[in-house]
């Protein structure tokens, strides 16, 4: 089972835990406090960016039936819609910029080109997701209802299309993203009614006519005799838009050493400790300026769960103390490269197409999910966390887990340990 | 009609003058959905959306040492006809962030005209007003709010008027004695306007000139260097025939109560208008206060370390909430008035600001829209 005691798992004393919080509290204090011209022109060049983009691409189109212009067309507008979504969309929404009090850039008015509504958006992703991070059963974007990305989740005998399903979810982001705040969870279990299902899917549907309307109807028809070509390019962006997204965000939650959590552990919760579990459950990838940029600098995925609504221009700088954070507590920065992150991805989904039976790891010590039993046998009766008395050296979670890789611990007994118990 | 209506429904909700170009905004808006033609538009020029008030800065006069008087052309929607003694809203973005106040238009509406003007004191703490006093660059775009406020010269215009002011508390009565004189109107003004020295009266020169022009303006300054204060208790002596007299006053918080007082004393409280620049701010040590929730009209006292959103709930309002720990922005909700102060940060937020109620509690009091 996932993380119940993330004091164990992450080898610190609760002083260490209230330090670590105290210092992450100092990081936003230090950013908030420096918020100024800069980043507000940052943001508004992106978003002009954007913009410029989108109506040189719409303007290609025009003339379609021409491969060079196919070809420009359909990529300056698929960069557009990836900016809007990634950097405009995904942050405003978070609130990064209320801080302008600008209302035309901010959380409570923006909408973004997607099919998703703005307002469901909010709730399923800016509440759900990032308050209740990776806690099998809470947060709906472990597996967004369809994937089994954990073996903290039960295998169902239609896992076996995990792969393919996976497949289809890249493929069509954004619908899925749409879909999300219906909760199919809930309604299956009764926690939602139909009725109030029936009123998202309203609200959806709205938007989708909106969205389907401009991309597939209009602007086909604006380009006259070029409408097939239109027509097509549109698909098109909007594909390449959702299978960008879809990797970005899946590099950000799915490759090992993303931790999952028990609702047991949510619920003993305070500040300093919600902070750690966004540290460990989350994963970023190396990105140089323009990655970064593209990606709505969520190649910062950790900084982004610590600070979700601090400006995503910040996130590099905010990097920089994070690992030093990192370094100084010996806790793992999961960070890899991009085509790497995802490979990790990928095969934890393939994997777990299949029953827990057939697959070699428990879930206390698999590589998507682990939890403080995977130390059990390794440490014993562990007497104390934090700096180490004789050697000055801290000897964290960071070098446990390097530990563990040279010899891993097969089967964990079920036995919770406590910092300074015996056992 | 239903045609019509279709059109301009994804532009409903945008100032237009004319009903026609919302219809063609409308139309344009199903291509630019979810964001409207405005948008793209003001990236060519910044005064071309109607999605919100804007203006660009155009003129910048000095009036006196500590005031000046700023020229701004209106965009698109911005509404020519106001009242004499109106105030707009203004948005200026320092250090990124777009900072809100409210000034009295000094000019006055001309159909013609697609500029307005507002003059400003620099405030010793207000770095707005000293930003817009000290030179605010030419070109600078700003952000406006459609004119409001019910200081202004009823219709028809009292025959016998008292005009009370002080300090930068001229700058709505300069607009309504502006328009009266523009309109060839001549009514009976007593007019009561006090500063420390000439050297401060702003508009002297014009008032003056006022003066001599227009038989029925009786100009009356008071410099309190080597006069002293307005004493409201005076009225009688100065004015005799003040009761008769519809009154309108203008300037700082404490001759503003004198009058107030004085006028209820005497039974004729309907007869005096007040404009109020400022609520004084809170000091910064006081913790908690008035909440008042303007849509239920339920209010409340809380502590400092109340938030706002349970204040609501307590009170059985629905709030909007999400995380209650700050990171989701769902509790967003607009301050109508007053000032509330983050509880993560401490700093203090006033009218014109979207705040979090989750994590945001009232510094003296506040006004929230739900």
């Amino acid at each position: 089972m996932a993380i119940t005691d993330i004091d164990t798992y992450a080898h610190l004393t609760a002083d260490d835990i209230e330090a670590l919080g105290a210092e992450l509290d100092a990081i936003r204090r230090d950013i908030e406090d420096s918020r100024g011209d800069d980043d507000a022109r940052y943001i508004r060049r992106a978003i002009t960016l954007h913009r410029t983009l989108a109506v040189g691409g719409r303007i290609a189109l025009m003339f379609s039936n021409r491969k060079p212009a196919w070809l420009a067309g359909t990529a300056l507008l698929s960069l557009a819609k990836i900016i809007e979504n990634m950097e405009l969309g995904h942050n405003v929404m978070h609130g990064q910029w209320d801080w302008m009090n600008d209302p035309e850039i901010h959380s409570s008015s923006w909408e973004w080109d997607t099919t998703c509504p703005s307002v469901q958006w909010k709730h399923s992703h800016n509440f759900v997701h990032h308050k209740y991070t990776n806690i099998v059963g809470m947060d709906d974007d472990v597996g967004y209802g369809i994937l089994r990305v954990t073996r903290d989740q039960r295998w169902e005998w239609w896992n076996v299309g995990n792969p393919v399903y996976n497949l289809i979810l890249g493929t069509f982001f954004e619908w899925g993203v749409a879909l999300h705040h219906l909760e199919v969870e809930k309604l299956r279990s009764g926690d939602k009614t139909w009725r109030q299902a029936f009123k998202d899917l309203r609200i959806i549907g709205t938007k989708v006519g909106k969205q389907a309307a401009k991309d597939y109807l209009i602007f086909p028809a604006l380009a006259g005799p070029n409408w097939k070509t239109t027509l097509a390019a549109d698909a098109t962006a909007n594909f390449v838009r959702n299978y960008w997204t879809y990797m970005v965000i899946f590099c950000g939650h799915f490759p090992d050493g993303a931790e999952k959590f028990t609702v047991a552990e949510f619920e003993s919760e305070d500040q300093p400790r919600w902070y750690l579990r966004q540290m460990l459950g989350s994963a970023n990838f190396r990105a140089g300026p323009l990655m970064r940029f593209m990606s709505g600098n969520l190649s910062h995925q950790i900084e982004h769960h610590l600070f979700p609504d601090l400006p995503s221009n910040r996130y590099e700088q905010i990097g920089v103390r994070v690992r030093e954070l990192c370094d100084k507590y010996d806790l793992p920065y999961t960070t890899g490269s991009l085509g790497g992150q995802y490979l990790q991805s990928f095969r934890t989904i393939a994997k777990l197409a299949l029953p827990n039976a057939l697959l070699e790891a428990t879930s206390d010590d698999a590589p998507e999910t682990a939890s403080e039993l995977r130390f059990a046998i390794r440490e014993g009766i562990q007497t104390h966390f934090g700096i180490d008395p004789e050697t000055g050296k801290r000897r964290g979670l960071r070098t446990a887990l390097r530990e563990l890789k040279d010899a891993p611990v097969r089967k964990a007994t079920h036995r919770r340990l406590r910092p300074g118990a015996t056992a | 009609m239903g045609l019509v209506k279709w059109s301009i429904r994804p532009a409903a909700g945008v100032g237009a003058k004319k009903p026609k170009v919302n219809i063609l905004r409308g139309l344009l808006a199903r291509a630019t959905t979810p964001l409207l033609p405005d948008d793209y538009l003001h990236l060519v020029n910044p005064l071309w959306t109607a999605r919100e008030h804007r203006g660009k800065v155009v003129g910048h006069v000095r009036e006196t040492a500590d005031t000046a008087t700023v020229t701004i052309r209106t965009g698109w929607g911005f509404p020519a006809a106001y009242k004499p003694g109106q105030y707009v809203g203004i948005g200026v973005q320092m250090n990124g962030r777009w900072r809100w106040r409210s000034y009295s238009l000094t000019s006055i509406d001309s159909a013609a005209k697609k500029t307005i003007a507002i003059t400003v004191k620099a405030n010793p703490d207000g770095f707005l007003s000293t930003h817009l006093v000290d030179g605010v660059a030419p070109s600078t775009v700003i952000r406006l709010a459609a004119p409001r406020g019910d200081f202004h010269l009823p219709e028809p215009v009292p025959d016998k008027i008292l005009f009370v002011t002080a300090g930068s508390g001229i700058t709505p009565v300069i607009a309504m004695l502006r328009s009266l004189e523009s309109h060839g109107r001549r009514p009976d003004i007593c007019h009561i306007h006090s500063a420390p020295t000439r050297g401060d009266v702003i508009f002297l020169e014009e008032m003056e000139t006022l003066a001599d022009k227009m038989p029925g303006y009786d100009l009356r300054l008071q410099l309190t260097r080597e006069m002293g204060k307005v004493a409201v208790s005076r009225l009688d002596e100065w004015v005799p025939d003040w009761r008769e007299r519809e009154c309108w006053a203008c300037g700082p918080a404490a001759l503003l109560d004198a009058m107030e007082s004085h006028y209820e004393g005497g039974g004729l409280r309907d007869r005096l208008h007040v404009e109020r620049f400022a609520i004084s701010r809170t000091d910064h040590g006081g913790e908690g206060g008035t909440v008042r929730f303007a849509v239920s009209g339920k209010k409340a006292e809380i502590d400092g370390a109340t938030t706002l959103l349970e204040s609501g709930e307590n009170l059985g309002i629905t709030m909007p909430f999400g995380c209650r720990m700050g990171i989701c922005k769902t509790c967003v909700l607009p301050l109508a008035g007053g000032y509330v102060r983050d509880l993560r940060t401490g700093e203090e937020r006033r009218e014109g600001e979207r705040i979090q109620t989750c994590i945001s509690t009232v510094s003296g009091e506040c006004t929230l829209d739900i």
